[in-house]
């Protein structure tokens, strides 16, 4: 269902919209608070107080922007108000750690010696594969602060590199920089996966 | 500005698969990395795994919510719903 229908509902009195809208948001809430404040604890604090600031101020959202917006923006907020500053010193040195493919894989004069194989049409048959699936939420999940932020707000929720960028506190070209490294490790992950499921 | 002088390797190429997907090179670099690609195996292939990864990161969505931590949330809404001015 759509977030403008779950929103009708949700005004209507409807709980299950609520728990909808919940379920497809939370986690990714939490995450980005996360990205803000000191602790899981306190992100977990802050993604619950933007679902009480929804509850009370759904009525007068006025659809100028979308719900997923107009949510991750009180969310930045709020995080932003009580978060420890000490997390936003994250290093985005674009010159830091900047190889995101093994280096084993290439010879001396930089070609490739292990090339990989295209995942076109692998990864895209096998979606609800529950390996793929978990392959990526883990990758997710151990990526460090300031990628899990832009991996989960680009590329899961779709964002622009634009909009990631106003809700972290970030330029744009820090957060490409940022999303070359997440993106790669969850590249990585699904290589291994695919590899190792194919015969 | 140009990143990319002469031709590239691929250890290099592969560096710059966000720029080019994100349409930040500029016209030269963009015509080196291509033209990189049109004799690269590799390379393309590593192109087309970050293009795959992108759509299948946004396929599969975010984690399942833990149904403790759902049904704890739900409370506020009773909470809140209730007492809305």
């Amino acid at each position: 269902m759509e977030d403008e229908e779950l929103l009708e509902k949700l005004l209507a009195g409807d709980e299950q919209a609520f728990r909808e809208l919940v379920s497809k948001y939370h986690t990714t809430l939490v995450r980005v608070a996360r990205y803000h404040v000191g602790s899981e604890a306190a992100a977990e604090d802050v993604a619950q107080d933007t679902w009480v600031a929804v509850l009370k101020g759904v009525h007068k959202f006025e659809g100028r922007s979308t719900f997923k917006t107009w949510l991750f923006r009180i969310l930045v907020n709020r995080a932003r108000t009580s978060g420890t500053r000490e997390h936003r010193m994250v290093s985005v040195d674009p010159t830091e750690g900047s190889a995101t493919v093994a280096g084993s894989r290439f010879d001396t004069s930089g070609a490739w010696t292990d090339p990989p194989a295209p995942f076109t049409d692998v990864v895209e048959a096998r979606l609800d594969d529950a390996a793929i699936v978990r392959a990526v939420h883990e990758a997710i999940r151990e990526l460090p602060e300031p990628q899990q932020a832009v991996v989960t707000l680009r590329d899961v929720e779709g964002l622009s590199t634009y909009e990631v960028a106003s809700l972290l506190g970030l330029t744009e070209a820090n957060v490409r920089v940022i999303l070359h490294r997440g993106r790669a490790k969850v590249r990585a992950a699904l290589e291994d996966t695919v590899s190792g499921g194919v015969q | 500005m140009s990143l990319l002088s002469k031709d590239i390797a691929c250890r290099e190429a592969v560096e710059l698969v966000t720029s080019y997907l994100e349409d930040t090179m500029s016209r030269g670099d963009r015509k080196r990395f291509e033209r990189h690609l049109e004799h690269c195996d590799g390379c393309a292939a590593y192109l087309d795994q970050v293009r795959e990864t992108i759509r299948a990161t946004g396929s599969v969505g975010p984690e399942d919510l833990d149904p403790e931590v759902l049904d704890g949330l739900v409370l506020l809404y009773h909470e809140f719903q209730l007492g809305a001015p």
